[in-house]
């Protein structure tokens, strides 16, 4: 806009313009080949799932899910909006390093955590609107009398919607910088620290709120996994799981974008990925701690020696003590596969916590099990794969792992891997 | 049976003020009182699993919200289950070699864990008690079927536009005087209708005028705080179908810390993390928001 202001009152108005659109148009064009395995591949998912999507809202969900009176929520919440939100927390935790405690080594990921984060809440709570059965009301609870204060899912809304603005007032530099608007860049940058403490306010009360959601299915849940620390463990948890997202996405990220990787993330990617992982394996332990607590205190050995026990066993002793200890040995010898294999067992674990709240162990006692359809994992599988074309897109074209790289430049050094493009 | 102190009108629950010393009895089987909420009074021992109350329902309410005609061919299995097509249900248990058959439908609860976990308000209490829903206001999103202890509310999947089925306690009829489809429908008395505080009274004179009976409890009085639908038996509760883990605790209680600790976080929270963050600040105030270092 910077270029709009300064060229108000001049002839060369119309000029700046059409300059604008013509570089806007020209970022729309894929910016290499097109056809990859990839792209076919996660293509025909999401013109798949288009397809189930036109059934399911002609004939109602019952038509391509598994949901039942008994199951009302399945996979499209418990994994796309339950999970999927506690593996976007990386970017509070790191808003929190970078910003409030201004730790400057994690500064080179912040943007691209930020960017992830803010996608991963529009695709994967924006996924709630295809599990709404009259989606058209969903403004209700946004205007009009229609305020159930009382309801923790009305808190959980707000703070998603919210939420995502503020990580879309902590991205906009990146975008301000791209499109070249300076003067907007200033702006915007000023309101950083603002909507980063907004930001972690929110996201403070909305990860233990998807917990609190489950605060009213006291008889329906698990004992293993029912308490009334949910919301705290729920909190805790996704500051390992948020942060063992990072790693991974930022392992992914530096090789596929390579070419977009600025020289100083280059340089400290190990160091930061050690420092994260040393964070995740101190939450780990606070967080087994916790759980430790909470097992003793609901006085739940008699649990332990049936079927649930030993699959509650192999959540929290295969899926966050074994990884917890990888990290430390991985820390401890600088060894990065092992720093990457616990991010990944971590990652499982929290999956298996999440489901096992909110549909492993929900009407545990029911005969008939839940087990979602292909077509619940084609949709959640097209979920995913759009949200990666569009991250994509906005990497390939914004300053996100390299700050350096301002509006209209290419690729500083390396050219463009084949695999990252378009 | 005595019948002390009550007060009985045909339909006039809510609608008539009364005293306690004009006893009266009629025959359909309501009781009237003063402004606590309306709710019914099940004696499963008077029961006799006819399903007239089931086919007065799909009367009452059926044309207009979808509900079917109930069949004859039907078998009355203890897990026979209200649906998204018939809001209520008779369910027949096999106890100690005696068939018992139960009416199921939604409770009432005085403070219902759907209404609280309703992000719209479309499920809501009327002042007088039924708890109801409205379409114009779901967004369709289940929590009340997470969240309600009993599982009442029903989910239309097989619809475009989906409705949550659950019944309504007759909020049209009561509102008019008249008692629920199902309690006019009923030919063998075991559903009262009437204020819940004398339908507790009468329930307890049942059980102390007949002590051997009925086992001495009446199911809603205290569970989840308290239902407007209650409920005598001759066997203990749990062997006709009913939870009876569910403890006396409202559930909107539940979360009710939870909410609580959200404005005391919102208020707390960012004041600290600004302490924190410009605690933090070298001189070089201006060095970076989001960008390059």
């Amino acid at each position: 806009m910077t270029a709009g202001i300064r060229a108000i009152g001049t002839p060369n108005l119309r000029e700046e313009f059409q300059r604008f659109v013509r570089f806007l148009l020209a970022e729309m064009r894929p910016k290499g080949p097109v056809v990859t395995p990839f792209n076919i591949i996660t293509a025909v998912i999401m013109l798949t799932t288009a397809v189930l999507l036109v059934i399911r809202f002609a004939g109602g969900l019952g038509t391509i899910t598994n949901l039942s009176q008994d199951v009302p929520w399945g996979l499209w919440i418990g994994f796309d909006v339950v999970t999927g939100v506690a593996f976007a927390g990386g970017a509070y935790v790191l808003t929190f390093l970078v910003y409030i405690l201004k730790i400057e080594k994690y500064h080179p990921i912040v943007r691209v955590t930020v960017l992830n984060g803010f996608l991963a809440y529009v695709f994967y709570a924006g996924a709630l609107l295809l599990d709404l059965g009259r989606p058209w009301n969903v403004i209700n609870p946004v205007i009009g009398n229609s305020f159930g204060v009382s309801s923790v899912l009305f808190l959980v809304a707000w703070h998603f919607m919210l939420y995502m603005m503020a990580q879309f007032v902590e991205f906009s530099p990146a975008v301000a910088e791209w499109l070249g608007w300076k003067r907007v860049r200033r702006i915007l940058g000023g309101l950083t620290l603002g909507a980063v403490i907004f930001g972690i306010s929110l996201s403070i009360l909305h990860q233990s709120g998807l917990g609190a959601l489950y605060l009213m299915a006291k008889n329906k849940i698990h004992p293993l996994w029912y308490s009334e620390f949910i919301p705290i463990l729920f909190l805790v948890s996704s500051i390992f799981a948020g942060l063992s997202m990072v790693v991974i996405e930022g392992s992914i990220t530096h090789k596929v974008f390579h070419h977009r990787t600025g020289a100083k993330l280059r340089a400290t990617h190990d160091d930061i990925v050690f420092g994260l992982a040393r964070i995740s394996m101190g939450t780990m332990a606070v967080y087994l701690f916790m759980q430790l607590l909470v097992f003793v205190h609901g006085q739940k050995l008699p649990y332990l020696f049936t079927g649930w026990g030993a699959w509650y066993v192999l959540e929290l002793a295969g899926f966050v003590a074994v990884p917890a200890l990888l990290y430390f040995w991985g820390v401890q010898q600088r060894r990065m596969p092992v720093v990457k294999a616990a991010a990944a067992l971590t990652l499982v674990g929290i999956v298996l916590n999440r489901l096992n709240v909110s549909v492993i162990g929900f009407q545990w006692y029911v005969p008939v099990r839940y087990v979602p359809t292909w077509m619940e994992i084609v949709v959640t599988l097209g979920v995913i794969s759009a949200e990666l074309w569009v991250f994509r897109w906005v990497v390939n074209r914004m300053p996100v792992l390299d700050f350096a790289m301002a509006h209209g430049e290419q690729s500083a050094s390396l050219p463009a891997a084949a695999r990252s493009v378009a | 049976m005595i019948r002390r102190d009550f007060f009985r009108a045909l339909g006039a629950a809510g609608t008539v003020a009364v005293s306690a010393s004009t006893a009266q009895a009629s025959e359909t089987g309501a009781i009237a009182g003063t402004n606590d909420p309306v709710g019914v009074l099940v004696d499963t021992t008077r029961c006799i699993g006819c399903r007239m109350c089931e086919f007065g329902c799909a009367h009452a309410n059926g044309q207009a919200n979808g509900l079917e005609k109930p069949s004859f061919d039907e078998e009355l299995t203890p897990q026979r289950q209200t649906t998204e097509k018939r809001w209520t249900a008779v369910q027949r248990h096999v106890v100690d070699g005696r068939a018992i058959t139960v009416k199921r439908q939604c409770m009432h609860c005085l403070q219902p864990a759907c209404t609280s976990a309703c992000l719209t308000k479309a499920m809501f209490k009327t002042p007088d008690g039924p708890v109801t829903w409205r379409s114009g206001k779901c967004m369709g999103c289940r929590y009340c079927m997470v969240s309600c202890p009993f599982d009442v509310p029903k989910f239309e999947y097989h619809s475009a536009v989906p409705r949550i089925q659950k019944c309504q306690l007759c909020v049209t009829r009561v509102a008019a005087g008249e008692s629920p489809a199902c309690v006019a429908s009923c030919p063998a008395q075991a559903l009262t209708f009437g204020r819940r505080e004398n339908l507790l009274d009468e329930a307890r004179s049942r059980i102390y005028t007949n002590p051997d009976r009925y086992v001495h409890q009446i199911y809603g009085e205290h569970e989840v705080g308290g239902t407007s639908w209650l409920y005598l038996s001759a066997v203990p509760f749990d062997k006709i179908g009913f939870r009876t883990d569910l403890g006396t605790t409202s559930f909107p209680n539940y979360t009710k810390e939870f909410l609580y600790a959200v404005p005391l976080v919102l208020t707390l929270v960012p004041p600290l993390l600004l302490s924190l963050a410009k605690a933090g600040d070298t001189k070089d105030e201006d060095a970076d928001e989001g960008g390059a270092s």
